[in-house]
């Protein structure tokens, strides 16, 4: 892969609208990503592996529960923060940022906000440094946007829960060394329970030959009569409205990542452009790439005040589900569109892995479904603004 | 061992250099700033003294209010306070001056400076500076020891490398060589949360001279297209007529 020349469109000054803190987090994540991720991505990404050694980085970066108070071993950051440390991995690779997300909003945050004492000091701290993994099961072979009709469930067996089911597309599952699993109790209600590798009955096999996320590792989680503590029961919270909770702090973070992406489409097809000579001229002097361009460094821009807009509401406790859905659905959509313009603009160069474009088009096939669909999403501005539900 | 490192605010090499006013003033619209290079690899040099040798690392750099994100990120990267003489540095003189007076009063052994900024390229802190202070001097250092009050540096010169020892306290001009790229520091997120705590101190600046002042700048001329010859001697002709170089 060629050397990493990114530098980042900020169209609208937006850096002006971050504190100095904002800046020196994201740009330590920049400088890692082009240090540590850039050169290796490519090799991982084609081979379909995880590098695994990039997790003692991604604990230095904050990129592990950013947002989670000093005491639990966090970095008690805030939300624009987080968004921007996800904006910068997703800029070298949509795996890397989803195996971020997952250990910090789905992880972490459920632990954090749902978990007793005992359990938060017990595991948060670990899963900061890396030291821990984690996953998170909540879709099922059969229940994908439906996740109220999980068949998973565990039966009180006075002493401990006796847990069964299954669960598939689990980012980090294979590799994972705990699992905040939900599942329904004998009542029918969801609960959420934290599993640890090594449980009798638990197992988590891998998901091969993806097309996308490919430098991301993607597992089952099979329960087979698994002997679960009791204390491993997250007990503050309960029925569909806890997962969602974690959801809407992942999907924050990935309309966040998404713009990484974009951003790295477009300034490599730009930088291409200016050096690509056709009819003795560069090709950014043609008006159809001009334009494919032009709306490139619009849509992203929009993004950016989206995103920054959403993390203003996410700090101050006010951000809806249905906002940051919308934020979740556009800018993963303007992702992808600008990641398929820019493969056009580097004519047959952007389908090898000499340039990013490509990779970063098939990882965005998988955001743009996982984290509540794109047209999931669409339904849910839907059912906001009308009062309406159309999926249920 | 108490060291100060010299911390210069410097444009980033990818930023693109414009001029306002009649090419009288350098335009930071739009334009990034980093550790000056030559002062990060002091900056660097300085956590391997604190790691290893226990010293004390504070930074001071002359400069306004819009110098302290650079000096945050130092803080994060593992100095443990920062001096910011509140002053728009005017040249080399000048900024040596208001550095030497911080410098007399917080007692340093060891002064790393880097050789030059690269943005006006002076080079004339450091030798200065240790003019100034009455202190030895070694500059172009790319390799640095302290065994108790000696100091050994390595400096480039034309050709080779010279060893050379020096009695603290010293200035040294330092740059690439005291450690290597690869050892330069992203700062971390426990440095970025430690850094929020730590002393950035504010001195006024005391009443230096400026000795010399910038009247225009001006920008190399933009690259011009490529001509093809067809022969070398058509070749040659070229450079001696119209390049006029042989």
């Amino acid at each position: 892969m060629r050397p990493d020349l990114f530098e980042a469109p900020d169209y609208y000054n937006i850096d002006d609208l971050l504190s100095e803190e904002h800046k020196l987090v994201r740009d330590a994540a920049r400088q890692w990503v082009k240090r540590d991720v850039s050169p290796i991505i490519e090799e991982y990404a084609q081979k379909a592996e995880f590098p695994k050694q990039i997790i003692k980085g991604l604990s230095d970066i904050g990129a592990f529960g950013p947002y989670i108070p000093e005491e639990y071993g966090g970095a008690g950051l805030d939300q624009i923060s987080y968004g921007l440390i996800m904006q910068e991995i997703e800029r070298g690779d949509s795996g890397i940022r989803s195996t971020a997300s997952v250990q910090s909003s789905l992880v972490m945050y459920p632990i954090f906000a749902y978990g007793t004492e005992a359990q938060k000091k017990k595991y948060l701290p670990k899963l900061a440094s890396g030291e821990l993994m984690g996953c998170f099961g909540l879709t099922e072979p059969n229940h994908g946007s439906n996740p109220g009709g999980m068949e998973t469930k565990y039966k009180d067996m006075g002493d401990h829960f006796l847990l069964n089911g299954a669960k598939l597309w689990i980012s980090n599952a294979p590799f994972a060394d705990i699992a905040v699993v939900w599942a329904k109790n004998e009542e029918g209600r969801i609960h959420g329970l934290i599993l640890e590798r090594g449980m009798e009955g638990f197992s988590t096999p891998e998901t091969h030959n993806k097309w996308s996320l490919r430098a991301s590792a993607t597992g089952e989680l099979i329960f087979d009569n698994v002997k679960v503590p009791k204390e491993n029961l997250l007990p503050n919270k309960s029925g569909l409205g806890a997962p969602l909770g974690c959801l809407d702090s992942a999907r924050y973070g990935i309309s966040w990542g998404a713009i990484g992406a974009a951003m790295d489409c477009y300034d490599t097809a730009l930088r291409y452009a200016k050096e690509r000579i056709q009819f003795g001229k560069p090709i950014a002097a043609f008006q159809l790439q001009q334009k494919k361009l032009a709306e490139m460094i619009t849509e992203i821009t929009k993004a950016q005040l989206l995103a920054l807009r959403l993390g203003q509401l996410k700090n101050e406790g006010k951000a809806s589900s249905a906002q940051i859905s919308m934020a979740k659905r556009n800018n993963v959509e303007m992702a992808l569109k600008i990641a398929r313009e820019a493969r056009q603009v580097l004519g047959g160069m952007g389908i090898t892995g000499e340039y990013s474009i490509m990779r970063h088009m098939m990882n965005l096939e998988s955001v743009i479904t996982y984290e509540g669909t794109h047209d999931i999403h669409l339904l849910i501005t839907g059912a906001d603004i009308t009062g309406i539900p159309a999926f249920s | 061992m108490k060291i100060l490192v010299c911390i210069s605010n410097v444009p980033d090499t990818t930023s693109k250099i414009n001029f306002t006013e009649g090419d009288t003033q350098f335009d930071t619209n739009g334009v990034q700033f980093v550790i000056n290079p030559n002062d990060e690899f002091g900056l660097t040099r300085a956590m391997w003294f604190k790691e290893k040798q226990g010293a004390t690392v504070h930074i001071a750099t002359v400069g306004d209010a819009s110098v302290e994100p650079t000096m945050r990120k130092a803080l994060a990267i593992g100095a443990d306070e920062g001096i910011r003489i509140n002053a728009v540095p005017t040249d080399g003189f000048f900024v040596a001056e208001q550095l030497a007076h911080v410098i007399k009063e917080g007692a340093y052994d060891l002064i790393i400076a880097g050789r030059e900024s690269i943005d006006y390229n002076g080079g004339m802190v450091p030798g200065i500076l240790a003019g100034l202070l009455g202190m030895n001097f070694v500059n172009t250092c790319i390799g640095l020891e302290v065994e108790g009050d000696t100091a050994t540096a390595l400096r480039e010169i034309d050709g080779g490398k010279e060893k050379v020892t020096a009695q603290l306290p010293l200035v040294i001009g330092g740059q690439k060589g005291l450690v290597e790229e690869s050892d330069l520091k992203i700062p971390n997120m426990r440095g970025i949360m430690m850094a929020r705590k730590k002393a950035l101190n504010v001195v006024e600046p005391i009443g230096a001279t400026t000795a010399t002042a910038d009247k225009k700048f001006e920008k190399p001329e933009p690259k011009g297209a490529v001509k093809l010859t067809e022969s070398v001697d058509e070749l040659v002709e070229l450079l001696h007529t119209e390049a006029k170089v042989i």
